[in-house]
């Protein structure tokens, strides 16, 4: 018992001590002297990696959520006679939800992961270390321009998701089913409020964003120089960003769209 | 100890722990300026984290290094990075930039450190890609690279700004016997040719004599012997004798510390 | 010559997402701006304004003419006071118009519907609507219904 309660101690400590190192690197990586000659070629490069790569797995996906979306509200809003209410419902559930959320979920397997197996390799291949010997801070050479990369690559994504979600939306509920197209447009723009929704669901993005690529490059800076470690590592971004994501979602959505 | 009060490195009274594990005792090691001098013993010794220490990152936990005088774990991060400027460091697996081809890899340290124009830094990395016989492959990927052309290029950058102190990690682990002879003689005549100061970590006994001119042999968080190749080879101490003989059991045991063989086997009943 | 295929993908990444921005701006939620400006302030009070919502549409005719702003209780009469922005350039509204709480569609939002009458002046910043009908609600519709029934 008391070795249980020990234990748990621990682990609670260690969690404490990463995040306070994790919160270190966040800031001086962030805070450094910008170089803004030096790094913007670097942020672009890393920009390309993220979201660029990214771009095919979000909008398939997109595109088949907004599909199955559109059929799914048809066929449960078909029996109370307002089908017209599809795009509606399309949009909202995209716009703030689904897209910031799938697509922070994507974001994180498809770019996080990578993330953190590069920073690991690096540091596994002593390629930090030897950069720090040249006298280059990897913070500002490594880190950084990743942190930016994702920052700026998340929202971009989730803006497109759910137009292309709204997009497939509407390619099933008019092209198939044969909503009448006016109503079906004008009954989303009745609905969705640009301030209250899109931007909510913007900021949403953002939060998501920082969080999925924080977590995902100090997994990676942070992890134990092995091929374990590093699988290790990889693992934990993605299952730690999913609950961050899902977790903040929870929170964000009670105070954007709850009484709170 | 030497006469040599010219010593670039002085590391006196070290004390490192990793976790509860000491992995250095009131160490004093120093280097002379100018000279080859080696780190060798066991695996896991430390040698690794020696150079570590004296680039700064790791901290003691006692004692000072100190590098012309100035102490490095003092330091604040940007005259550490001012006081790495004047280090090169050679690492264990090459550490090269998977990212750069072997010209920018070798160019790096020029961009970040100088201010020269594109013309020149280009000059001065086919001279270092020469020195080191491989002008020809400056286009190639370091995935491209056997693993003695990999750690010839990691050297041409290690030499790129004309360091003071040149370290090496292991330099001849895992190389054939070509690629060590080239090793062997590159490290020895850039360490005549540009009057740096070379420290070799390692542990292949053969080679590392045949380039050192003064050695350090570390065993169990101490200095256990130390001198000129040709001292070290009439040392009493078993311990040394089995480490430059390659003894495969004698003071540093073959067996891992366990119960006797027989009650370990009829424990099961 | 790696680096500019990077340059170019990475510009129209950031195109597209600003693109897509857009889109969800102007398509999606119907985001006008030339609405935002301007417009003119009228009240009006209901017994039951049901499931009305702030920024619901204000129509004449099923056309949109402004928006509801507000809504909050009048405590001197205890009842819904309603508050509205009526676009500028619906300058012929009378002062004897009716407004009334109307659903669109079975399910549809609630919305308000104003019905100009015969007077000569016309409705300005400020002014009351006097003539107005509340929503209708479900159980007071059936407890008539069932009144009338008995009655009969």
């Amino acid at each position: 018992m008391l070795d249980l309660l020990q234990k748990l101690g621990h682990r609670g400590l260690s969690r404490l001590a990463a995040f306070g190192r994790a919160g270190q690197i966040l800031l001086q990586s962030l805070l450094a002297r910008p170089q803004p000659l030096t790094m913007f070629p670097l942020v672009v490069r890393q920009i390309y990696f993220v979201g660029v790569l990214s771009l095919v797995i979000i909008i398939v996906s997109g595109g088949f959520i907004g599909m199955v979306l559109g059929l799914q509200g048809y066929t449960i809003l078909v029996d109370y006679g307002s089908e017209q209410a599809v795009g509606q419902m399309v949009a909202l559930s995209l716009v703030r939800e689904l897209a910031p959320v799938v697509a922070a979920l994507l974001f994180a397997g498809r770019a996080g992961s990578a993330l953190t197996a590069e920073i690991g390799l690096m540091k596994a291949t002593e390629q930090l270390a030897s950069l720090e010997m040249i006298g280059v801070d990897p913070l500002r050479r490594i880190i950084a321009p990743r942190l930016w990369a994702g920052f700026i690559s998340m929202p971009l994504l989730a803006i497109i998701f759910a137009v292309v979600g709204v997009w497939g939306g509407s390619l099933v509920a008019v092209d198939w089913l044969g909503i009448y197209e006016g109503s079906f447009w004008a009954n989303m723009q009745q609905s969705v409020d640009f301030y209250d929704d899109v931007l909510n669901g913007l900021i949403k993005a953002v939060c998501f964003g920082i969080v999925v690529t924080w977590i995902a490059v100090f997994e990676g800076y942070d992890c134990i120089p092995t091929s374990e470690g590093i699988s290790q590592a990889t693992t934990r971004t993605v299952v730690y960003s999913s609950l961050a994501v899902l977790g903040m979602d929870f929170i964000l959505t009670a105070v954007m769209f709850g009484e709170l | 100890m030497k006469p040599d009060n010219d010593c670039i490195i002085d590391i006196r009274d070290l004390t490192f722990y990793r976790g509860e594990r000491a992995i250095f005792e009131h160490v004093d090691i120093r280097v002379p300026r100018g000279k080859v001098t080696a780190i060798m013993g066991p695996s896991g010794t430390g040698k690794t984290t020696l150079l570590k220490l004296i680039g700064g990152q790791l901290h003691p936990n006692e004692g000072e290094i100190l590098l012309d005088g100035v102490n490095i774990p003092t330091l604040g991060r940007r005259e550490l990075f001012e006081a790495r400027e004047r280090m090169g460091m050679l690492f264990q697996s090459g550490a090269l930039f998977t990212d750069m081809n072997v010209f920018d890899n070798v160019a790096f340290p020029l961009q970040v450190h100088t201010e020269l124009p594109a013309d020149m830094i280009r000059d001065v990395v086919l001279m270092k890609l020469q020195a080191v016989g491989l002008r020809g492959a400056r286009d190639l990927m370091p995935s491209e690279l056997s693993g003695g052309m990999a750690r010839r290029v990691a050297l041409a950058r290690a030499i790129a700004l004309d360091p003071d102190i040149v370290m090496y990690d292991e330099p001849f682990t895992g190389q054939d016997p070509i690629a060590m002879g080239v090793l062997v003689n590159l490290i020895r005549r850039l360490n005549q040719a540009l009057g740096h100061t070379s420290i070799i970590v390692s542990h292949d006994i053969k080679e590392t004599l045949g380039i050192a001119d003064y050695i350090y042999i570390l065993s169990d968080a101490h200095v256990v012997a130390q001198g000129t190749p040709e001292e070290l080879a009439n040392v009493e101490s078993e311990q040394v004798r089995q480490f430059m003989q390659g003894l495969p059991d004698g003071p540093v045991p073959f067996h891992y510390k366990a119960p006797d063989l027989m009650t370990d086997l009829l424990e099961r009943q | 010559m790696r680096m500019r295929n990077v340059e170019i993908g990475v510009g129209a990444f950031m195109l597209a997402g600003i693109l897509a921005l857009v889109v969800l701006a102007l398509n999606v939620s119907g985001l006008n701006l030339s609405q935002q400006s301007g417009g003119y302030k009228v009240y009006a009070r209901f017994d039951n304004i049901g499931g009305l919502t702030p920024r619901a549409k204000v129509a004449m005719s099923g056309v949109q003419i402004g928006e509801v702003t507000a809504i909050r209780i009048d405590p001197r009469m205890l009842m819904a006071e309603v508050e509205m922005q009526i676009f500028d350039q619906v300058d012929y509204l009378t002062t004897d118009s009716s407004a009334s709480i109307l659903t669109a569609g079975l399910l549809g939002e609630q919305y308000i519907g104003i019905v100009p009458g015969a007077e000569d002046e016309v409705l300005a910043e400020g002014d009351y609507i006097q003539d107005t009908q509340s929503a209708l609600v479900l159980e007071e519709l059936i407890g008539k219904f069932l009144f009338n029934e008995v009655s009969e």
